[in-house]
């Protein structure tokens, strides 16, 4: 019977080198995705904002990594409560006016009837006992989802750190929301 | 013999506020211990065994008594 030694010619051996350098170099271009869920929060509705914060704080209950990036009208969702005209010029001045700032103030993005369908929705949610957003979000911050304010829509608008919610993280562009995204194996845009 | 450690009481609760309760008991739980977690949103039928999948901790028991849905869930990670 023939030995192992035997049986492997270096033809062959070579050849499967070739194929395993080959396996590598694929295997370097390949992105490795984590246990780790991305939200882009660009909604400001209540219809929006609630779901994105259902999600984060179950997979941070989950034990999963969880980050959420809120950008334009997303980004109202952290101002702080107490907050009421933000801005310098006029313009950013009536935006956010016209757009309450903080979770509590989002508006459905329909049967809003001036306020009537939030007010019914809370009530219902209370009578569930479903928290609300604003709730959700100190439960996001207590299970570690890092909650990210985007820098352009901060400028845009000219909300300062102050404005928004303590305890966020750093803001960041569009290139550090894709590498959020990019490693995490659930990305939602929201 | 299995003890439970601790018990949450996640009656009335709707999603996600029992597996919320469950992840913040959990948090100070140690490794193998038991918890039990009491519901009666009707989707934790299928959101306890989800969580267990992916957070990777050991779903033991589930039953349900007069609409009461009872979890064992061991500790794991």
């Amino acid at each position: 019977m023939a030995t192992t030694e035997e049986r492997i010619d270096t033809t062959s051996l070579t050849e499967l080198l070739q194929r395993v350098e080959a396996l590598e170099d694929a295997q370097h271009g390949k992105v490795q995705t984590k246990n780790k869920m991305t939200i882009i929060a660009w909604g400001g509705d209540l219809d929006r904002i609630w779901p994105t914060t259902i999600l984060a704080t179950t997979a941070a209950a989950s034990g999963m990594e969880a980050s959420v990036f809120f950008t334009f009208w997303g980004l109202f969702a952290l101002v702080k409560p107490g907050v009421r005209i933000t801005g310098e010029n006029w313009m950013q001045k009536m935006m956010s006016v016209m757009n309450a700032g903080s979770a509590e103030k989002a508006k459905l993005s329909r049967y809003h009837f001036a306020g009537a369908g939030p007010a019914m929705f809370k009530k219902l949610a209370n009578d569930h006992q479903v928290a609300t957003p604003e709730e959700l979000i100190a439960t996001a911050q207590e299970l570690g989802v890092r909650l990210i304010p985007c820098q352009m829509t901060m400028d845009l608008l000219g909300l300062t750190r102050q404005d928004l919610l303590d305890g966020l993280e750093e803001p960041i562009g569009a290139a550090t929301a894709i590498a959020e995204m990019r490693d995490a194996a659930v990305s939602l845009f929201i | 013999m299995n003890v439970i450690t601790a018990t949450v009481d996640a009656k009335g609760q709707s999603c996600p506020g029992p597996l919320v309760s469950l992840a913040k008991a959990l948090k100070t739980a140690k490794i193998g211990d038991l918890l039990e977690l009491l519901a009666t949103d009707p989707g934790s039928k299928s959101d306890v065994p989800s969580w267990a999948e992916i957070s990777g901790n050991e779903l033991l028991e589930s039953t349900e008594a007069a609409g009461v849905f009872r979890y064992v869930v061991r500790k794991v990670v």
